[in-house]
This record gives C-alpha cells, structure tokens and sequence, in this order.
C-alpha cells in the first residue's frame, strides 16, 4: 500500500525478542526511527508494523495485526525506508476500508499517486482561519446552545448503551451550513463524510452503513473500520488513515468534510497496552504519560485553512468508563476538543432523546458563530438565559426534594415547571425532527415565558419586549 | 559555525542518544542528523550524551551524526519581537508558512528576528560615555508608538569609542563601539541571551501595585501585583483561556507577552485575528503592538512545547529591563509540565508523583521566580507579571502542578465547573481563591483611586461567605426559615454575583471594567444593602426589597453603564434613595 513496498527494503531473517505486539529486531542496520515494515510470517502471510525505537543494530517494532503465529527464527521483517504513507483520492468516498486504510469492500486499491504520510503534520497557526460558520444541526441542543461551527471538533461524551451512534448519524444527516433564522432554507454544498470505526461491534458499524444508505449519502461516505475483533494496535492507525483523507479531500480538494471517529476510548486503550508491555512509566490509571499529546495529534487535525475553501469538523464519539466524565480519555480529550455535548443516563431512563445533559455541555467555538448576522441578535444572550434558568432549577430541584415542592416559593414552583418542559420540549425531539434555528429559539422563548420577566436578567430589556410572552409581558 | 561532536546511537521520539565528543556541554545547542535538526543537550555521561530534539524526528537513523554550536539554548533579541508570533523555539511561524504552506515541515530555518527591516533609531548615548550592562544607548521605533531602548549587553561594559547618528538601521547594523580593555565591539540592535538564564537586575522591590485586568473579581476581589505571580487552575472548559485572553487585551501593562504551551491551535489563531482590531484602551493603538506570541500548540513537537516557556519569560525579561511593565501568560503550565515528564519518561528516569520527574518542584520554583518588580541595571524599573494557567487532571487540585505552583505564586484564581456548568463566567470561585497581595496594594487603592477600596472588599467577601453559610441552611429547610435581615444578606450576595463577579467575556461594553467603575459599582451594592439592611430591621418583608425595581438595573448595570458614563452609576443611587425611601417612610 504504500510506494515503499513497491520499492523494497532491507530485509533481517528471526527476530530477537516477542512481546505482546511488540518485538525487538536485531541485525538491522540503516533502519529510521517510525519507519514502516512489512513482516512475514514463517506461512508466508503478511502484516505490518512500525518502529517505534531505534538503536546501533536493533529496532522496537510495533506490529499492528498484534504477534499472534510470529516465531523468533521463521519471522521475515522487511525495513521499507519510509514512514507510513497511504494513498488518497477522492474516489474514496464510497469506499469501505479497513483500519490500515485497505481496501475491503471487493473493489481496486484506489488509483492515484498522491500518497501522504498519516501521521499528517501540525498546521501552523497563522495559517489557520477561525471557524465562524455554523453548521445547523437540527438539534436543539446543539444548534441553540452549544452550536457546532465549521471546523470545529465537538466530541460526543456518552456511555455503554446510550444512543451517541443515533446522536451522530442524525447530525451526519441533518448538517447543512447554518443561515440567519428565518432565512430561506438553500440547498447547501453536502458534506464528505470519513467515518473510522475503532474496536466498536459490527453492528454499530452497520448501522451507520444503513444510515448513511437511508439517507443517500453512502457515496460521500468513505469507512475506515477497525472491529471489535480486529486487531487492537490497528486502532492506532485507523483515525490517523481516515484523518489523512480527511485533509486532502478538505485541503487539497476543498470540501467540506464531517469525520466521525468512534470509539475513542477503544483507541486509548491500544495506547494503553502498547505502552504497558513497553514498560512505559504511566501517568493516571496505567494510560502513558504522552496521551495527551497523543489525543492532540488527531484532534488538532480540524480547523480551516486559509489556502483552501474546505474545512475538517471533528465529532468524535466516546464512552465514558462507569460514565466518569475525569476518567483520563474523556478528560484529555475535553482539555482538547472545542467543548463537548455530554450524554446523560438520568434523562435517557427518562425517555428523552437526545439526553443531551445541557449543563456539562459547551461549545467553545458558539460565540463566534451566532449571533448578529449570523443567527440572530439575541441568540448568546438567550443560550445564557436558558443555562442559567436550567442551572438554578437544579438548585430547586434538591431543595425541593427535601423540603417538598408545596414549600416552595411561587417563582421556585415556575422554575420546576420550566425546567420539565425544557426537558421536554426542548431537549427531547424527534430522531428524524429537523428543527430550524428560528424554530429553536421560538422554543426557547415559549419557555423562558414561564418565569416572571424580572428573573430573566440575562437577557436585555428589548429583547424581553420583543420576544418574552409570559404573564408579566408588557406588551 | 557547527562542527560534528557525535554519532546517534539510540532514537525515541523527541530523545535521541548519541556518542562521541566528551567537549561538549550540558544544555549546548547541538544540531541533530543530515537535516540538522535543533537539539539541546539535557544528559551527559563519558561518551554518551542525551538530546531532546525540538523537531519531528521521524525518518532519522542511527549513525547519523550531530553538529555541536558551543552555545546554550538561546533567543535573538531586539527591535522586531512585537508583533512577532513563535513558535517554542522562537521560529518565526508567518516564515515557516511562507516558506513551507500550511503545515509545518521539520527543518525550516529563518532568522527570529529580520536583519532586512530597518528601524528608526535615535542615539541616547555619546562618544566618551562609561557604559555597563543594561545602559540604553539609544531607541528605536519598534512600531510607530513604542519605543525600544537598545541596551548595553548585560554582560558588557565600556567606553563608547563611536556612535551612530540618528537614521534608519537594521539589527546588523553597528550603532556603536564600545571599548571593552584592549578590544572594541561593534555593537548592532541585536543580543542573545540562553533562555534558561533568568536576566540580571540589581534588586527586587516591593510588589504594591496592582496589575489593573479590568476584570471586576480580580482587581476588586483578587488583586495581582505588577510583578506578582498568579496560578489559574481549573477544569476543561472552565475558563483559563478566556480569563488569558482578558487579561492580555485589558491589563495596564507595556508589553504582553502570551504563550500558548501544548493548547489549540484555532486559540492562537484567534489572537491574532482578533488583536490587530483591538484597541488598546490606554494607548489607542492595535493591541496587537504590545503583544509578542509564542505558538506551540499541542501538536507540534513536545520538546519545544517545555523550551516555550523560557523562550517566553527572557523575552519578557528583555523588555522588563528597558524600563516596562510587562504581563507573561503562559497556558498552561499543565502541559509543559507533562512536556517534562514525557522527556523524563524516555530517558527512564526515577519518577516522582504520577510520573513527573522529581525535579518538576524546581522547575516550576524557577520559573515563578523570574517574575518580580526591579531596579533594573539601567536605573529604571520594571516587572513581570505572570500568569500561569494550570490544566489538573479531571478537575483535582490534589495533583502535583497545582500543589507545587501554589508553593510558588501569591495569587490563587480557583476556577470552579459548576459555576462554569450554570454559565457564571468568569467562573472563578470565590471562597476557594486567595491573593496574598491585597495589604500590599490596597494603599495604591487609596490613593489613586480614593476609596476605601479594603474596607468595601472585606465588606462583600463577609457577605459571601455569609451567604455560603446561609445556603447551607436554605438547602436543608428553604428559604423562608430565615430572619427577614439573613434573607437581605442573601439578596445582596446576589447582587454581588450577579452585578459584580460575573462578567461576559464577550459584551463589549462589559469586558473592561474601569477601577472607577469597579468600585462605585461596589460602593452601589453596599449602600443598596445598608438601606435594605435598616428596613427590614424594622420588619419590613423582603420581598419588598426583593422586588424593587432597581435591583434589576444595578444588576444590568455592568454592561448597561460605560466605563466613560459612570457618574450614571449616580442616577442608580439615586433611584435606591426613591425606591428605599418610600419603604422607609412606610415602616417608621
Ligand atoms: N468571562 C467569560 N465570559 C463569557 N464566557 C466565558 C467566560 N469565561 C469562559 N467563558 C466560556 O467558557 C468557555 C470555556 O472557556 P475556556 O476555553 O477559557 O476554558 P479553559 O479553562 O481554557 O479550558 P481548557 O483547559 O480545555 O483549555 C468559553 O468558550 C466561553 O464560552
Ligand atoms: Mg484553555
């Protein structure tokens, strides 16, 4: 798959030392620190690997298909002089590959002579342009206060068994480029889609299939697909392999790219073992001490930049282990990703779908793409308005519990009732509900009209005018 | 120039071992394999060496060799760093990206500082003149407003033999010669200075005024020191960019210097999108001619993530010693300790806390400790302020960065998820911050601004704290279990949030708070609270109170009243005196 296998490489007959998916290669000289091989076993089959540490006369091998039927003397190791590249082409939308990025769906290897490294390189900051375009989703939740721009990268945070894989086919589905609320609805250029599956169960990877299928969108759509019974060190490879189709279809070809990766909390745990059988010392619960930079070599691979009209949106999908938002993935990765919308299970036994859990949940890049001219003047002061309603019914919700509803004041009473509909009405939505922006914040404002006017101080007095329809309405 | 002092032996990441020379140093700069990769020298033993490198090493090999330079890590300094956006390193990136496209290849070369753009220079000094380290020889224009004092090398020391005349010069150029013994130097605009080396001053002074941030909860609440050190731990998400990117538009300093360590790079793209447009309230001119960038976000490379910092601070150092008041934020701290750790983690040495070097207390110490208000070598002075920003893991202020940088700063901005969670920005948490600085400035406070600045201060945080109490109680039983004159307490302490501590980031009018404003805003909320306090002492309910008017506009007043408006903060009072009045009159 990649040029170097075409044009060979030193080649050292037994290795010295297997362990796990690690093995250490003696005899070889010349060989470069992260260079790729080829190893055959003593059947002649073939998998690959990477260096991960180089010496006088040995290398560190990491071998993705794990060592499973390697021996120490019938194992051929094949240095291929290169990092590891991939091909990229654009009629790889369509595609289904597996994780190193070959194809498996019964068609060619694609045909082209751009091949990229995937590990990718960092984008230098001033070559960057900060996202302002929103992407409306459809979903209240996220189109109205924590909005998704173009180039952002807004995980899903969710846990065992909650519906993050409907969360994002939906969105995959409804995205369309935000426009001023009320604007007419335009047909707008279709997103590319570059999915990558790691360690997750067939089934989820068919059900973005069928998804995809449904929605007519399975040609944009290229799939990168590591199983749960696909080898683990894989998973390592497949988010860089989709994300290095990713920046050339948006950097190169100037698309607009959505890259679904999940499940990051799989990935991390092909780091954690390839890390543990090196010996390496660990930070917190056994993960590497370079997770974090780790994390940060996918993640940073979104943004927009300035020589090119096409952007990467990241939406990465992770379940949290026992839902512990501090365990080390979901908290590295919220230190990196541009906010997070946050699956709770209190609201999913409730039968709210999304149960997107508002409070934890944030969208860092929202500020800069709402608003005048882009959604409407009052939609941040509104988003604040209706996290801190929601944030104080938590607080009468606990009093509430304890001293009795019927003990509460009035205004306490009004808040309980909106916080139900707001679960309700407004967090709740159909999985096939497209709703227009203009159309969320309506619905945020029909709520907010159930407290008096005086508790809403994040608003300003015009927009009350304008906008609020409560009992103490001036108008 | 570079001659070869080793051959690699061993490659892992950014940590590279070779073999060869026993001349050369430990932290020399060394030159790593045929695309003469940047590298620094952190171990030596007989033989061997150990090298950080701060560029992608993938694709190089043992046997490859590495060139010596004899010199320490070090920056270029001199007119031309405002302005300028670096990476760790000090690589110019807007080269880089001219050089290379959008993304940056290892290997790319240029100078930090041009040695084309010509800068008008007006000499200070003259012919005949003792000269020593620190002396300003002359100025040059660095934009059209900031001076740049071209100082005498701190280690020199003189007789000026030649002078150059007022005119346009680039950093090659001599502008004077100094006779040091029998040699004479041609002295140019441009000095290096090994960024591990904190820059000489003859002796610190006393931190007593405040650095204004025109954030009401720091200076009212929480005041930093000009030349003071704060930490700001918190959570993802939880505010520490924002509350960086606030003080580096607002705060009353010369120079800003912002680093951003190991963090995004969309964040860095938005300064300096942002901050040419900005004005500088003091000045009027673009925000952007006060700030000096350093970039290197979390995916490029990690060793020139930890050398970031000290490229950072002797820059901030360097304007320090002309005479200015200078701001350094650094975000985060969390990520260049981890920079370290990773390093340490490839060189297997002995791990302390979660895998941090045992040496993470020292660095840290190091660093705080090159912030300080001094007399400089020239007779001026100047500080640096820092402002580290600390990223714990899942939120736990348990863990060693934070508990180490507590040791070393004086200002303890604790940012707090729940407030973040309910949208009260800035999110920083009242009861669990502190600053150690509050004595030391409230005189400045007297005098400058004419308030009883202390006496108000310790007023409100009583009533904070006060209300922390009291909403222990409400939780267990409500709020009407409490005395009308606790409930009025209550009613304050949100005016207090609400009016004063939270302050939106991105309302134009309410982003800077003038200590004018700061102040009389407080001084509206007690007085409000005095009044209320009388009345419902003489049994008036509260809700009455609760239910005035005017307590929805002192609390819109924040960003409803201009910093250039605020004797409209007199009309406020005013509408308390009515409002209060008639409930006054009806419980005599
Ligand atoms: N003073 C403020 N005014 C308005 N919004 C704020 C303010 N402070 C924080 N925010 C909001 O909180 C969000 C997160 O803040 P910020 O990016 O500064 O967090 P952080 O602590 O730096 O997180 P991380 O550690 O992940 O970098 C911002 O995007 C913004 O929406
Ligand atoms: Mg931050």
């Amino acid at each position: 798959m990649s040029e170097a296998t075409v044009l060979g490489g030193q080649e050292v007959v037994g290795v010295g030392r297997i362990e796990g998916p690690i093995m250490v290669v003696e005899g070889a000289a010349n060989v470069s620190y992260d260079e790729v091989v080829d190893i055959q076993d003593s059947r002649g089959q073939h998998r690959r690997g990477r260096v991960l540490e180089v010496g006088e006369g040995f290398a560190v091998v990491q071998v993705f298909a794990g060592s499973t039927g390697l021996s120490i003397d019938g194992t051929r190791v094949r240095f291929l002089g290169d990092t590891l590249h991939m091909p990229v082409a654009e009629e790889m939308l369509g595609r289904i590959f597996d994780g190193l990025g070959n194809p498996i769906d019964g068609g060619p290897e694609p045909l082209t002579d751009v091949y990229r490294d995937v590990n990718g390189q960092p984008i230098n900051p001033t070559a960057r342009i900060y996202p302002r375009d929103y992407i409306q989703t459809g979903i209240s939740t996220i189109d109205g206060v924590n909005t998704l721009l173009r180039g952002q990268k807004l995980p899903l945070f969710s846990g065992a068994g909650m519906p993050h894989d409907q969360l994002a086919a939906q969105i995959v589905r409804q995205a369309t480029l935000g426009r001023l609320a009320g604007a007419p609805q335009t047909e707008g250029e279709e997103f590319a889609i570059v999915f990558a599956a790691m360690g997750v169960k067939n089934d989820v990877a068919d059900y973005f299939r069928k998804s995809f299928t449904e929605s007519g969108a399975l040609t944009r759509v290229a799939m990168f697909l590591n199983l749960a019974d696909d080898p683990p060190v894989e998973r390592i490879v497949t988010p860089r392999a989709a994300l290095t189709l990713a920046e050339y279809l948006a950097y190169d070809l100037g698309k607009h790219v959505l890259v679904v990766l999940t499940d990051m909390t799989n990935y991390g745990e092909a780091l954690r073992q390839i890390s543990n059988v090196r010996g390496e010392v660990p930070s917190r619960k056994g993960y590497p001490g370079y997770l974090y930079s780790d994390l940060a070599s996918l993640y940073e691979r979104t943004g927009r930049i300035r020589t090119s009209e096409g952007s990467i949106t990241q939406i990465p999908i992770l379940t949290m282990p026992n839902d512990d938002m501090t365990h080390p993935m979901p908290d590295l990765t919220g230190y990196i990703t541009e906010g997070q919308i946050v699956l709770g299970r209190e609201l999913y036994y409730a039968g709210v779908y999304p149960p997107v859990t508002v409070l934890p949940s944030l969208s860092r890049l929202m500020k800069d793409g709402i608003g005048k001219g882009r959604t409407r003047d009052d939609h941040p002061r509104w988003g604040a308005q209706l996290y801190a309603a929601y944030a104080k019914t938590q607080d009468i919700r606990a009093l509430a519990s304890v001293i009795g509803e019927e003990e509460l004041s009035e205004v306490d009473q009004k808040y309980l009732k909106f916080g139900r509909a707001f679960e309700r009405e407004f967090v709740n939505q159909a999985f096939t509900e497209n709703r227009t922006i203009e159309r969320t914040l309506e619905i945020g404002w029909k709520l907010l009209s159930m407290l008096p006017s005086k508790e809403l101080t994040r608003v300003t007095l015009d927009e009350i005018k304008q906008y609020y329809k409560g009992d103490d309405a001036t108008s | 120039m570079a001659n070869e002092v080793g051959i690699i032996t061993w490659i892992s990441g950014p940590v590279v071992r070779a073999r060869g020379s026993r001349h050369v140093g430990m932290l020399e700069l060394v030159e790593v394999g045929q695309d003469r990769l940047v590298g620094e020298v952190i171990g030596l033993k007989g033989d061997q060496m150990t090298v950080q490198v701060y560029e992608e090493t993938a694709g190089m090999q043992p046997g490859a060799p590495i060139y010596g330079t004899g010199l320490p890590l070090s920056v270029e300094l001199g007119p031309g760093l405002i302005q300028s956006i670096y990476d760790g390193v000090q690589r110019p990136l807007p080269l880089i990206e001219q050089a290379v496209g959008s993304f940056i290849t290892r290997g790319a070369r240029f100078d930090s500082i041009s040695r084309e753009k010509k800068w008008k220079y007006t000499p200070k000094a003259k012919v005949g003149d003792e000269v020593k380290g620190g002396d300003v020889l002359g100025v040059a224009m660095e934009t059209d407003t900031f001076e740049h004092r071209v100082m005498v090398h701190p280690d020199d020391a003189g007789t000026l033999t030649w002078v150059a005349a007022a005119g346009e010069y680039t950093v090659n150029d001599t502008i004077a010669k100094l006779k040091m013994g029998k040699e004479e130097k041609n002295v140019t605009m441009l000095q290096r200075w090994p960024v591990r080396r904190a820059r000489p001053f003859v002796q610190r002074r006393g931190a007593n005024i405040p650095l204004i941030t025109g954030q009401r909860i720091l200076d009212t609440f929480f005041p930093v020191a000009k030349g003071g050190a704060a930490g700001i731990p918190g959570p993802f998400g939880s505010g520490k960019t924002v509350t960086q990117h606030s003080i580096a538009k607002w705060a009353d300093a010369e120079v800003i210097v912002y680093i951003g360590c190991g963090e995004r790079g969309n964040e860095m793209t938005e300064v300096l999108q942002e901050f040419p447009h900005l004005v500088d309230p003091r000045s009027g001119r673009p925000l952007m001619e006060r700030t000096v960038l350093i970039a290197n976000t979390s995916n490029m490379p990690v060793a020139a993530r930890e050398a970031s910092i000290y490229t950072g601070i002797t820059i901030a150092e360097y304007y320090r010693d002309m005479g200015y008041h200078v701001a350094l934020m650094a975000d985060s701290t969390s990520r260049w300790a981890e920079a370290l750790r990773e390093v340490s983690g490839r060189l297997e040495e002995m791990p302390a806390e979660e895998g941090y070097p045992a040496y993470l207390a020292g660095r840290l110490a190091e660093f705080y400790e090159r912030a300080g208000y001094v007399d400089n070598l020239n007779g001026t002075q100047g500080s640096v302020s820092i402002v580290g920003a600390v990223s714990p893991p899942g939120g736990d202020f348990s863990e060693p960065v934070t508990q180490h940088t507590k040791r070393f700063i004086r200002c303890f901005w604790a940012l707090d998820k729940s407030l973040a969670s309910a949208r009260h920005f800035p999110a920083i948490n009242w009861l669990d911050s502190y600053s150690e600085y509050i004595e030391d400035v409230a005189n400045w406070w007297r005098e400058k601004v004419g308030k009883d600045w202390l006496g108000m201060r310790t007023k409100a945080m009583e009533l904070l704290s006060e209300e922390a109490r009291l909403s222990q109680i409400v939780k267990l039983v409500g709020p009407d279990a409490l005395p009308y004159a606790e409930r009025m307490v209550l009613e304050t302490a949100r005016l207090i949030r609400e009016g004063i501590l939270q302050q939106n980031a991105t309302d134009a009018v309410d982003a800077y708070s003038s200590v004018e404003k700061q102040i009389r805003l407080l001084e509206l909320v007690l007085y409000f609270h005095e009044r209320g306090m009388a009345i419902v002492k003489r049994g008036a309910p509260i809700n009455l109170i609760h239910d005035l008017p005017v307590v929805d506009t002192i609390i819109r007043a924040k960003s409803s009243v201009t910093n250039e408006e605020i004797n409209k903060l007199d009309d406020i009072q005013k509408m308390i005196d009515e409002q209060m009045g008639q409930l006054d009159a009806e419980y005599r």
